[in-house]
């Protein structure tokens, strides 16, 4: 196996009296897509961060292409690419002109520069745009040219901080089919996500935070087999009745997990259960079979929801 | 061959500065111009009147007097607002000094490209100024050249301090204070419109203690002549160490801003 492209051991970041990494050991392999899957305030960004070279390390050890980000980080820097949580984009300059000018910063040849963002304009489908001010644009085509931003050093790392986070369903399933073709083409993404889906969609591996702590890692697919079941039986008694119907699915569920407004009974199949419950006569005002997925996966292991 | 680092944030700043000059121009060009007709003529003729005024400005007319200092206050002004507003925008509004330092840029780059911007940035408006001057027979000089230079310094004395306090907060509300109670005082009391001399005793030495003094005499001097070496180059000094330490806590300010 070659040796990881990132490499971190009992990593620590502490603002002050805040530890928000407390001592978290990662392997991120070249050619992977690797999550870190967390609520807010979980440990990601400041992670991310790390990774990225521009938040010094507090103590554990550090390194991204077997080098120390403490001293070299510049040339680190040269080879990752950067999309941060929100757009760090000039809004009143040109999409080209951001794209050029972000190149430069990597020392590219003007030419270059342009050769390569019309490429990536058209990767992320933004030909037509190259003219125009970044300002009127919406929030999926900015999040499109912070990615196409991020390609011009043809980076061997790609880092995303929540990269579909405020973006509406159609963009975000058009900015993963993106990132899912840079997968394809090998490229190593790192990403970091509150949304179960996202990390399951392009995820090869996971590990998730709480509190400055990883709590699990895994494939998502054999976090759901281990943390959960294959499936989960929603069901709606009205809200603020649902502690008391526990008892009424004993023996049913494999585990109940009570929310303020509905019960989540985890099961192997859903429907049996469901059709062993109306025999014994618990009707709940409504039930919804579906598969298991992060989320609960999340929840089984910190007692919370990801997104509050 | 590659471009030093500065170089390439500089690039970025002036790009953004290509597309505003426009809305700049009345700023940093009109305005003077305003205070030129308005004082220089205007106040001048009155000022000239007085049996003693020749002898208290040093032999010359006030117009010169004071519109040789304009290429001093002027710079002032405008990098003082350009160290403050647009500077906050690449900490927090645009973030473009983020972005930056996510890439190869250290920030102490970041802080050398500002400090090159900000010198480009008042050269183009002395540069204006003194095309001003030289229409006038009292101020038309060779002068005008270096004074062009003395301007600059004067700007980066005022902007490279000024952004370091930028780097530190988290919102403008301390800004117009700045103005108020720094750059305005300045404007009225460090020999622009009269020689300190003219100020209580207890003031003067305050006066001494200010860029803005040191830039005036500096540019008054090489527009109208009657300044000595030693003279200059002690007021090159001292904007220099204005300029010099304020980069200095730039790059620990910077730093700590960018990289937390």
């Amino acid at each position: 196996m070659p040796p990881p492209l990132i490499t971190a051991r009992s990593l620590v970041k502490r603002f002050g009296d805040l530890v928000a990494v407390d001592g978290i050991d990662v392997d991120v392999q070249p050619g992977e897509a690797f999550g870190f899957l967390g609520p807010n305030g979980a440990g990601k960004t400041s992670t991310m961060r790390m990774i990225g070279c521009v938040s010094p390390v507090t103590s554990g050890r550090l390194e991204i292409f077997g080098l120390d980000p403490a001293h070299e980080g510049r040339s680190i820097r040269s080879r990752i690419g950067v999309v941060p949580q929100l757009d760090q984009l000039d809004n009143e300059l040109t999409v080209m002109e951001n794209l050029v000018i972000y190149a430069r910063y990597f020392d590219i040849p003007r030419a270059v520069a342009r050769a390569r963002a019309a490429e990536l304009l058209e990767f992320v489908q933004l030909t037509e745009r190259g003219g125009d001010k970044v300002d009127p644009l919406s929030g999926g085509q900015k999040r499109r040219v912070s990615i196409a931003r991020s390609l011009i050093s043809e980076p061997e790392l790609l880092l995303l901080d929540e990269p579909t986070t405020g973006l509406d369903p159609q963009a975000r399933h058009l900015l993963w089919d993106r990132l899912y073709q840079l997968k394809e083409q090998g490229s190593t993404l790192v990403l970091t996500t509150h949304y179960m889906d996202e990390a399951e969609q392009l995820c090869d591996r996971l590990v998730v935070m709480d509190g400055g702590r990883i709590v699990a890692e895994g494939s998502p697919r054999n976090l759901i087999s281990e943390y959960a079941t294959r499936e989960v039986l929603e069901m709606r008694f009205g809200h603020g009745r649902n502690q008391e119907r526990v008892g009424d699915v004993a023996g049913v569920a494999e585990r109940v997990e009570v929310l303020p407004d509905r019960l989540l009974v985890y099961v192997s199949d859903g429907e049996s259960a469901l059709a062993e419950l109306h025999a014994r006569d618990v009707i709940p005002e409504s039930a919804l079979v579906r598969r298991s997925s992060l989320e609960d996966v999340f929840l089984r292991l910190t007692g919370r929801t990801l997104v509050d | 061959m590659s471009t030093p680092a500065p170089l390439r944030v500089a690039y970025r700043d002036l790009v953004v500065y290509r597309g505003i000059w426009k809305a700049n121009f009345a700023g940093s060009f009109i305005q003077p111009m305003l205070y030129l007709l308005g004082i220089g003529l205007g106040v001048g003729e009155l000022v000239d009147r007085g049996p003693d005024s020749a002898e208290l400005l040093g032999g010359v007319s006030y117009f010169g007097f004071y519109s040789s200092a304009l290429l001093a206050t002027t710079a002032m002004f405008t990098a003082s607002q350009q160290a403050l507003w647009p500077t906050m925008d690449g900490f927090q509004w645009s973030n473009a000094y983020r972005a930056m330092v996510s890439t190869p840029i250290e920030p102490r780059d970041v802080a050398t490209g500002l400090t090159i911007y900000f010198a480009a940035r008042a050269a183009v408006g002395a540069v204006g100024v003194a095309l001003v001057l030289a229409l006038f027979d009292d101020t038309r000089s060779w002068g005008l050249i270096p004074a062009v230079l003395a301007a600059v310094l004067t700007a980066l004395a005022f902007a490279v301090p000024i952004a370091a306090w930028t780097s530190t907060r988290t919102t403008g509300d301390s800004f117009t204070a700045i103005f108020r109670f720094g750059v305005l005082p300045m404007f009225l009391f460090s020999g622009a419109f009269y020689p300190i001399k003219q100020l209580p005793d207890w003031l003067e030495p305050v006066a001494w203690l200010t860029p803005l003094w040191h830039g005036v005499e500096l540019c008054r001097g090489m527009v109208l002549g009657g300044l000595t070496g030693a003279e200059g180059v002690g007021h090159v000094a001292a904007l220099m160490a204005y300029a010099v330490i304020g980069w200095t806590v730039c790059t620990v300010t910077f730093r700590r801003r960018l990289q937390p």
